[in-house]
C-alpha cells in the first residue's frame, strides 16, 4: 500500500522559503513593499506544495528527495542527506507552512507598526528559519535532522537579538549556548550511532529496535538524544533560554514558540521516542518513566510559574514550556492514543499559542502595554483582537470543542490506556492552572473599565486578520481535525505505524 | 619520456627558481613582480592538481631528483595525501596573493620584487616539505620556508622585528631539534630515505638511538606547529606581521608543520613504535586536548582580532594533533581534512580582518561595531568563515569534527569525543563576540584606543588619501573588487568543502592513510 516516490517536492518545500529569503535580501531598500510580498507569495506556494505532499502521503505515496548519498569505505554508514514526506513529518511541515503565511502577513503589520529597524535582516532570517524548520520536519534520517536543527539555531539567532539592546544580546548568547549545546549532544549521539554501524533512517517503531546494544550504551544514547532535542523542547531544567528570548519582537516570539523552534524540539522528541528508540525499547529500558516524570514536573512547575508573571509575553512563555511538556509526556507514555494526542497537540498548541502571541504584539503596537495588570478594559477597545484571545484561551484550557480539547482528550485517554492514571491527573491539574493564568486576562479585558481615557482602536488589518484566522482555526480544527488538512488522519497513521497491534498488546498495555 | 612524472618539479622547482628571478625583474619593472609571482603560484597549483588527478587515476608515483635512485638521491613522493595538501597550499596561496596585492605592495615599500620573491621561497619550502620523501631534505625545506617566513614577518615594522626575532630563535631551535632527531635516526638505520628508514625500523627491535631520535623529531615539529606548550612565538608573530603576510602564513605555514608530523606517523615510524616505549602518540593526544581548550579560552580573552585568530589557530592545530595522536586511519584522515578545511577557514578570517584593516585601520574587536552593513561582503565572508569554524553543518568545519568524533568513539576515547564536540561551543564564544559587535552594535563615533596597538594601526592607515583623519567605522566602504572576490571564493570554498567532503575522504584521504 505504501510506496516511495522519488520526487523533488520535499526539497522544493525547503527551497521555497530559501528563495524567498534571497529575493527579500535582493529587493531591499527601494522596494520595501515588494520585499514583504515575497514572504506571502512564498508562503502560499509552500502551502500548495505541502498540500500536494499531504494528498500523496495520505494515499500512501511517500515522496523523498535524496540530496547526497555517499558511503565511506570504512565501518560507517557514510553520509546520507535525504528528505522524506512521511506522515509525522507532514504534520509539522503543514503546520509550519500554514502558520508562516499568517505570521508573514502579521509580521509586516507589526514591523511597520513598531517602526522596527533592519527589517530586511528580519525578514530574511525569518524566511530562512522557516526553511530550516521545514527541513527538520522532512528530514529522513538523523544526520539530515541535525543539519537543519543546527541551521535553525543559527538563523533564529539574529531574530532573538533583533532589538540589539544589551538584554537582547545577553538573551542571544544564552540562546546560542543552549541550542548549540543541544546540537552538540545530537552530533555526539549521531557519530556514535554511525560508528556502531546503525542505519539512522527514521523508522516507525524505532531504528534501534533489534540492534544489539548493552544497556549503558542505550542509556547514554538516550540521554544525548533526548537531551539534545529537550533543549529546544524546553524540558526543565533546559528551559531557561526560552523566557529570556522573549526580548525578541513579537512575531519572532510567535515563530519561536508556536511554529519553528520549540516545535522542532518536541517534534524531535517524537522522532527520538518513536522513530529512534521505539515503544518496545523505551519500555524495556524504562526510559519512558524518566521522560514522563521530567515532563510531568515541567508541566506543573511551568504552569505555576506562569501564574506569577505579570508581563504578558513571559506568562505566555511559561505557558509554552508547560504545553510543550504535554507533548513530551504524550510521547513518553508510549501508547497509540497518547501519541495521537501528542501529535495533535503539536498542531493545536501551535495555532492557539500563535494567536495569543499575535494578540500580545497587537496590544503592544497599539498601546505599548506589556503587563497583564495594565490591560483593564482593553477588550472593549480592541474587540476582535481580545475576542480572539478569549477563544484561544478557551482552547488552551481545553474547553470543548476547541482543538486543544481534542488533543488533551486523547492524551488523557492515552494515560488511562497504559494504566498511568497519575499522569491523567497531571494533565487535568495543568488545565486548571491554565485557566488560572489566562482567564483573568480575559476578565480584565472585558469586564473592567479602562483606567485612562485614551481610546485605542484595533490594530492594522494585517495584524487583526491573522489573529482572527488563527483563533477560528483553533475552533475549526477542534470540531473537525481533518478539515481541510487531515491532521487527525496523519496522526493516527503515525500511531498505527508506531504501534502495530501485536506490539501494543505485548509491550504496552498493563 | 612520459611528461607527467615531471610534475613534482613544477610544484617545488617553479617557485624556487622564480623566487630568485622575481626580485631581479621586479627592480626593472615594478609590476612584473606581482604578475610573475602569481603566474608561478598558478603553475604550481595546476601541477599539484594534475598530480592529484594522476595519482587518483593511476597510483602514487615518485620522482628521483637528478635521476639518482632513492637510497642515495632525493626522492619526491606524490601520493594521495601529499598531492592533496599541495593543492590546498597552492590554491589558498593563489587566492591570498590576489587579495592582498594592494597592501602587500604598500607594506613592502619600494621593493615589491623582494616581497614576492620571499613569498615564492616560502611556497617552495612548504610544497617541498609536503612532497619530499627524504628526512634531511625535509629539514632543508623546513628551514627554507622558515627563513622566508621570518623575513616576511620582519616587514611589519618595529614591533614585528621583536616578534619576528623571537619567532626566529624559537623556530631555529625547532629546526635544530628536528635535525638532531634525524641524526639519531641516521645512526640507528643508516638511511635518510623515509620509506627505507621505516623498513629498517620495522625489521629491528627498537634501539635507544631511534627512540631518542623520534623524541627530538617530534619536539622540533611540535615547536613548528605551535603545539601547546610550545606555542608562545605564534600570537606575537601573527599579530605584528603585515596583513598580507599573516593571511598567508596563518592558513598554510603551521599546517605544513602539522603535515610533516603526520608524515612521520604515516611513512617513517612503524605502527606501534610511537605508542610503546616512547609514547609520543599519547603525548600528542594529551597536548592536543589541552591545546584545543587552551587556544579557544585564550582566544576569547583577546581584543585584537589578529591575536584572537592566532590563538584560534593554536586550538585548531591542536585539533589536528589530536587526530594524529589517535592514529586510526579515520582519525588521520579527519586530521588531514581539517588541514584543508582550516586552511580555507583561517584564510577567510584573516583576509577579512586584513580587509577591515585596509578600510578602517582598526583591529580591536570592540571598535568594529557597526561594520557589518557597511562592508557586507567582507563581513559576510567573515560570518561564513566563523560558522564553519564553529562547525555548523553543512560547512567544512562540521565534517572534520564529525569524523574526529567518530574516530574517538571508535577508539573508545570518550574524552576526545567530548572535547572535540564542546570545542565548538568555545569557538562560538570568541567568534560570536566579534559577530555581535559587527552586526548587532551601533557604530561608535570614534574608536576608543585601550592599548597602544590601535594607534599603531591607525597610524599606518592614516596617510592614505581614501581615509579621513581618523579611522572611523561610519565612513567605511566595502573593500575593492580584487580584495573581496578572493575572499568570497574562500568563504564559498568552506561550504563547498563541507558538501564534497565525503568525496575527498573516500577517494583521497582514506586510501592515502591506509
Amino acid at each position: 500500500m505504501s510506496g516511495t516516490v522519488v520526487s523533488g517536492l520535499p526539497l522544493l518545500a525547503v527551497l521555497v522559503p530559501t528563495v524567498a529569503a534571497l529575493l527579500a535580501a535582493l529587493t531591499t531598500g527601494r522596494w520595501p513593499n515588494l520585499r514583504d510580498v515575497w514572504a506571502t507569495v512564498a508562503g502560499i506556494a509552500m502551502v500548495a506544495i505541502t498540500v500536494i505532499l499531504l494528498v500523496e502521503t495520505l494515499d500512501g505515496h511517500i515522496h523523498r528527495t535524496v540530496l547526497l548519498e555517499l558511503s565511506l569505505g570504512i565501518n560507517s554508514p557514510g553520509i546520507n542527506i535525504a528528505l522524506r514526506a512521511d506522515p509525522a513529518g507532514m504534520i509539522f511541515g503543514l503546520l509550519v507552512s500554514v502558520l508562516w503565511v499568517l505570521a508573514g502577513v502579521y509580521a509586516v503589520g507589526y514591523m511597520r507598526g513598531e517602526h522596527e529597524r533592519k527589517q530586511t535582516r528580519f525578514f530574511v532570517a525569518f524566511a530562512l528559519s522557516i526553511a530550516a524548520a521545514a527541513g527538520v520536519a522532512l528530514a529522513e534520517n538523523l544526520l539530515t535532522f541535525i543539519l537543519f536543527y543546527e541551521l535553525l539555531s543559527l538563523f533564529t539567532y539574529p531574530l532573538v537579538t533583533h532589538r540589539e539592546t544589551e538584554t537582547a544580546l545577553v538573551a542571544g548568547r544564552k540562546y546560542l549556548a543552549y541550542t548549540l549545546s543541544g546540537g552538540i549532544m545530537l552530533i555526539g549521539a549521531a557519530a556514535w550511532l554511525h560508528v556502531l554501524g546503525v542505519d539512522t533512517t527514521f523508522r516507525a517503531g524505532g531504528f534501534l529496535e533489534g540492534v544489539n546494544l548493552d544497556s549503558v550504551t542505550q542509556w547514554a544514547l538516550f540521554a544525548l538524544l533526548a537531551g539534545g532535542v529537550g533543549v529546544k523542547a524546553a524540558v526543565m531544567p533546559l528551559h531557561s533560554w526560552l523566557p529570556s528570548a522573549m526580548v525578541a519582537p513579537t512575531p519572532v516570539s510567535a515563530l519561536l514558540h508556536a511554529v519553528a523552534v520549540v516545535k522542532a524540539g518536541v517534534f524531535g522528541m517524537v522522532r527520538v521516542g518513536v522513530f529512534v528508540f521505539g515503544a518496545a525499547l523505551l519500555d524495556d529500558m524504562g526510559a519512558w518513566l524518566v521522560l514522563a516524570i521530567m515532563s510531568a514536573a515541567t508541566l506543573i512547575i511551568a504552569s505555576i510559574l506562569a501564574l506569577r508573571h505579570d508581563n504578558l509575553k513571559r506568562r505566555l512563555a511559561y505557558s509554552t514550556i508547560s504545553h510543550l511538556s504535554y507533548i513530551v509526556l504524550g510521547v513518553a507514555l508510549i501508547g497509540p492514543l497518547a501519541l495521537t494526542g501528542a501529535l495533535l497537540h503539536i498542531v493545536g498548541h501551535g495555532v492557539t499559542k500563535i494567536t495569543l502571541f499575535f494578540v500580545a504584539g497587537a496590544i503592544h503596537v497599539r498601546t505599548h502595554k506589556e503587563n497583564v495588570s495594565e490591560l483593564d478594559g482593553i477588550g472593549r477597545q480592541m474587540p476582535v483582537t481580545m475576542g480572539s484571545f478569549a477563544l484561544a484561551s478557551l482552547s488552551m484550557v481545553g474547553i470543548p470543542p476547541f482543538i486543544l480539547f481534542t488533543s488533551k482528550w486523547y492524551l488523557g485517554w492515552g494515560a488511562v490506556e497504559v494504566g498511568q492514571q497519575a499522569f491523567l491527573i497531571v494533565y487535568l491539574v495543568s488545565g486548571l492552572l491554565a485557566a488560572g493564568y489566562l482567564f483573568p486576562i480575559v476578565i480584565r479585558a472585558f469586564l473592567r473599565s479602562s483606567p485612562d481615557h485614551t481610546r485605542y482602536g484595533e490594530a492594522d488589518i494585517r495584524m487583526v486578520a491573522p489573529i482572527a484566522l488563527t483563533a477560528v482555526l483553533a475552533l475549526v480544527w477542534g470540531i473537525a481535525p481533518d478539515l481541510p488538512l487531515g491532521f487527525f488522519e496523519l496522526a493516527s497513521t503515525v500511531a498505527d505505524a508506531a504501534f502495530p497491534p501485536s506490539v501494543a498488546l505485548a509491550g504496552v498495555t498493563p | 619520456m612520459d611528461p607527467q612524472p615531471q610534475l613534482p618539479v613544477f610544484i617545488v622547482g617553479a617557485p624556487l627558481l622564480f623566487s630568485v628571478i622575481v626580485p631581479v625583474l621586479g627592480r626593472i619593472w615594478r609590476h612584473s613582480a606581482f604578475l610573475l609571482a602569481l603566474a608561478t603560484v598558478a603553475v604550481a597549483a595546476v601541477a599539484s592538481a594534475l598530480s592529484l588527478e594522476l595519482v587518483l587515476r593511476k597510483e602514487p608515483f615518485s620522482y628521483h631528483l637528478g635521476g639518482w635512485a632513492p637510497p642515495v638521491g632525493i626522492e619526491y613522493v606524490i601520493d594521495e595525501v601529499s598531492a592533496f595538501v599541495c593543492v590546498v597550499i597552492t590554491s589558498v596561496s593563489f587566492l591570498v596573493l590576489v587579495s592582498t596585492r594592494r597592501w602587500a605592495e604598500r607594506e613592502a615599500g619600494d621593493r615589491p620584487g623582494v616581497f614576492y620573491g620571499l613569498v615564492l621561497l616560502l611556497l617552495a619550502g612548504l610544497t617541498g616539505i609536503v612532497v619530499t620523501g627524504d628526512l634531511f631534505n625535509l629539514f632543508v625545506f623546513l628551514e627554507i620556508a622558515s627563513l622566508a617566513a621570518y623575513a616576511l614577518v620582519f616587514i611589519g615594522g618595529r614591533k614585528a622585528m621583536l616578534a619576528g626575532f623571537r619567532y626566529l630563535i624559537i623556530g631555529s631551535i625547532g629546526g635544530a631539534l628536528y635535525l638532531l632527531g634525524v641524526g639519531f635516526i641516521y645512526f640507528a638505520t643508516g638511511t635518510l630515505n623515509m620509506i627505507e628508514a621505516r623498513e629498517l625500523l620495522e625489521g629491528t627491535p627498537s634501539t635507544r638511538a631511534a627512540q631518542v631520535g623520534a623524541v627530538f623529531i617530534f619536539a622540533g615539529l611540535g615547536l613548528k606547529m605551535a603545539l601547546v606548550p610550545m606555542h608562545l612565538w605564534l600570537p606575537d608573530a601573527y599579530e605584528h606581521a603585515p596583513s598580507s603576510v599573516n593571511s598567508l602564513i596563518a592558513p598554510v605555514m603551521t599546517k605544513v608543520a602539522a603535515y610533516a608530523m603526520l608524515r612521520m606517523f604515516l611513512s617513517v615510524f612503524p605502527a606501534g613504535f610511537l605508542s610503546g616505549t616512547v609514547p609520543i602518540a599519547d603525548a600528542l593526544l594529551i597536548l592536543g586536548l589541552i591545546g584545543i581548550v587552551f587556544g579557544s579560552v585564550a582566544a576569547a580573552g583577546q581584543s585584537d582580532i589578529r591575536r584572537m585568530l592566532a590563538y584560534s589557530s593554536i586550538s585548531q592545530l591542536a585539533f589536528i594533533a589530536v587526530g594524529i595522536g589517535l592514529g586510526s586511519p579515520l582519525a588521520l584522515a579527519a586530521a588531514l581534512l581539517h588541514v584543508a578545511n582550516h586552511a580555507a577557514m583561517k584564510a577567510t578570517l584573516f583576509l577579512a580582518a586584513a580587509s577591515v584593516r585596509l578600510r578602517v585601520g582598526l583591529q580591536r574587536t570592540h571598535n568594529l561595531a557597526g561594520l557589518g552593513p557597511r562592508m557586507p561582503l567582507t563581513m559576510g565572508a567573515f560570518a561564513i568563515g566563523s560558522v564553519a569554524m564553529i562547525g555548523i553543518p553543512p560547512t567544512a568545519g562540521f565534517f572534520s569534527k564529525w569524523y574526529m568524533a567518530q574516530a574517538g568513539v571508535d577508539e573508545g576515547q570518550w574524552v576526545v569525543v567530548a572535547v572535540v564536540l564542546f570545542s565548538s561551543l568555545l569557538t562560538a564564544v570568541y567568534l560570536f563576540k566579534v559577530l555581535e559587535q559587527v552586526y548587532l552594535r551601533p557604530a561608535k563615533p570614534e574608536p576608543s584606543a585601550h592599548g597602544d596597538d590601535e594607534r599603531d594601526a591607525s597610524a599606518d592607515a592614516a596617510p592614505r588619501p581614501e581615509l579621513a583623519m581618523r579611522p572611523v567605522v561610519e565612513r567605511a566602504r566595502e573593500a575593492p573588487f580584487d580584495v573581496w572576490l578572493p575572499l568570497v571564493v574562500l568563504a564559498a570554498a568552506t561550504v563547498v568543502l563541507g558538501v564534497i567532503n565525503v568525496v575527498i575522504m573516500d577517494h583521497v584521504l582514506l586510501p592515502g592513510v591506509s
